[in-house]
């Protein structure tokens, strides 16, 4: 028998690999994919209590994180670009201009 | 999508419970191995396979119509969107590792596996019953029944998002315009460029006089011996990286120099490092 519970569990463990992959990774296009890791563990979650509720607002609410998901990533992607443009590297510790 | 219907008893109740399990390990297996791949490529194709399985998860939880956005939206586009961005940046990309914090990589377990404790305690308090029978709008329905709330409860978040994406396509735009800061060089400047450059003949195709024509397989020379020039820098070794390149990519690295220079904070923040370390940061 397959709970909401299990489903549950599956996305708290996606989240908080996502979320040491944020704390590890330094390159800023693997801590994005991270990012969105962690995103859709929390659609998993979404899902799941709509399905434990018998109503569709939760499915909704995923499609609206997918919706602004999608958004963030392109505009994370056009500013990671041109700071790679600009200082040839992708590395978050090289983005320290705001720290001198 | 009429599956709830369909599959019933305790044949569908033991292909539910195993179709869980193998998505549950091949999703944890696989953003396991995000985090833990060092080429950013590998961990692209990783991420893709958790979305996969999260979508069959979505069409078992009666989602069927979340299913198909993850697939298009997730999997399709902003996936796309990671390696062409990954494309752009360099293929080699591969994260160094070298702490530059020191423990760095401790704390974040630390803090991973109390994250997780905090997560599993607030849900192990949680009353989680068993999911109600599914009713029509899991199942055939659901796309009707989404479409109903979605343009009366939650119409307005809903023209939001809209604002959200025209702001998102301009913020994008901006973001990766570029100004041209010098003139248009010219075919003839071009052509100069070219002859001066001592190699005025496009690089030689890979795998032209070789068994295979893959883009992988090094053309031969007259004499025998393999054109290295042939493949691809990015192709040619199991691990190449950045030091291939001395100015990062080759394109463009004309158009580096300038940019380079007006970071003096970019250098000084590398010089304690040392030079070969600034290659290694991929």
């Amino acid at each position: 028998m397959v709970s909401p519970a299990h489903f549950i569990a599956l996305s708290v463990i996606l989240f908080v690999i996502g979320a040491v992959g944020v704390l590890v990774r330094r390159n800023a296009i693997v801590v994005f994919m991270c990012v969105e890791l962690m995103l859709n563990a929390a659609n998993l979650a979404f899902v799941a209590f709509a399905r434990m509720h018998n109503g569709l607002d939760g499915q909704l609410i995923a499609f609206f994180v997918m919706v602004v998901a999608a958004a963030e990533v392109v505009v994370g992607l056009a500013i990671l670009t041109s700071i790679f443009r600009a200082r040839r590297s992708a590395s978050v510790d090289d983005a320290n201009l705001m720290k001198y | 999508m009429s599956h709830h219907m369909l599959l019933a008893g305790p044949a569908a109740e033991t292909t539910r419970v195993l179709a869980y399990w193998v998505l549950a390990v091949i999703s944890v297996t696989s953003a396991l191995g995000m985090i833990l791949a060092r080429r950013a490529v590998h961990c692209a194709m990783m991420l893709a396979l958790v979305m996969l399985s999260l979508a069959v998860m979505y069409v078992e939880l009666g989602a069927p119509f979340l299913a198909f956005v993850q697939v298009i939206v997730y999997t399709g586009a902003v996936l796309m969107l990671f390696l062409f961005v990954l494309m752009i940046v360099g293929i080699t990309a591969a994260d160094s590792i070298i702490e530059t914090i020191r423990g760095q990589r401790l704390w974040a377990a630390l803090g991973g596996i109390a994250l997780l404790v905090l997560l599993s305690l607030v849900i192990g308090h949680a009353a989680i019953g068993p999911s109600p029978p599914a009713t029509a709008k899991f199942g055939n329905g659901n796309l009707n029944a989404l479409a109903q709330l979605l343009f009366t409860k939650y119409v307005f978040p809903f023209e939001l998002t809209s604002a959200l994406l025209i702001t998102a396509a301009l913020g994008a735009m901006v973001l990766a315009h570029r100004e041209r800061t010098g003139p248009k060089p010219t075919q003839r400047e071009l052509a100069a460029r070219r002859i001066a450059s001592g190699r005025p003949t496009p690089l030689p195709g890979p795998g032209t006089y070789a068994q295979h024509n893959a883009v992988d397989m090094p053309a031969l020379l007259p004499d025998g011996t393999q054109s290295s020039l042939s493949v691809s820098p990015v192709l040619s070794g199991p691990t190449p990286d950045v030091s291939d390149y001395p100015e990062g990519l080759p394109e463009g690295s004309s158009e580096a120099e300038p940019a380079r220079l007006a970071s003096p904070a970019g250098s000084a923040g590398s010089a304690d490092s040392g030079g070969q370390e600034a290659g290694d940061q991929w």
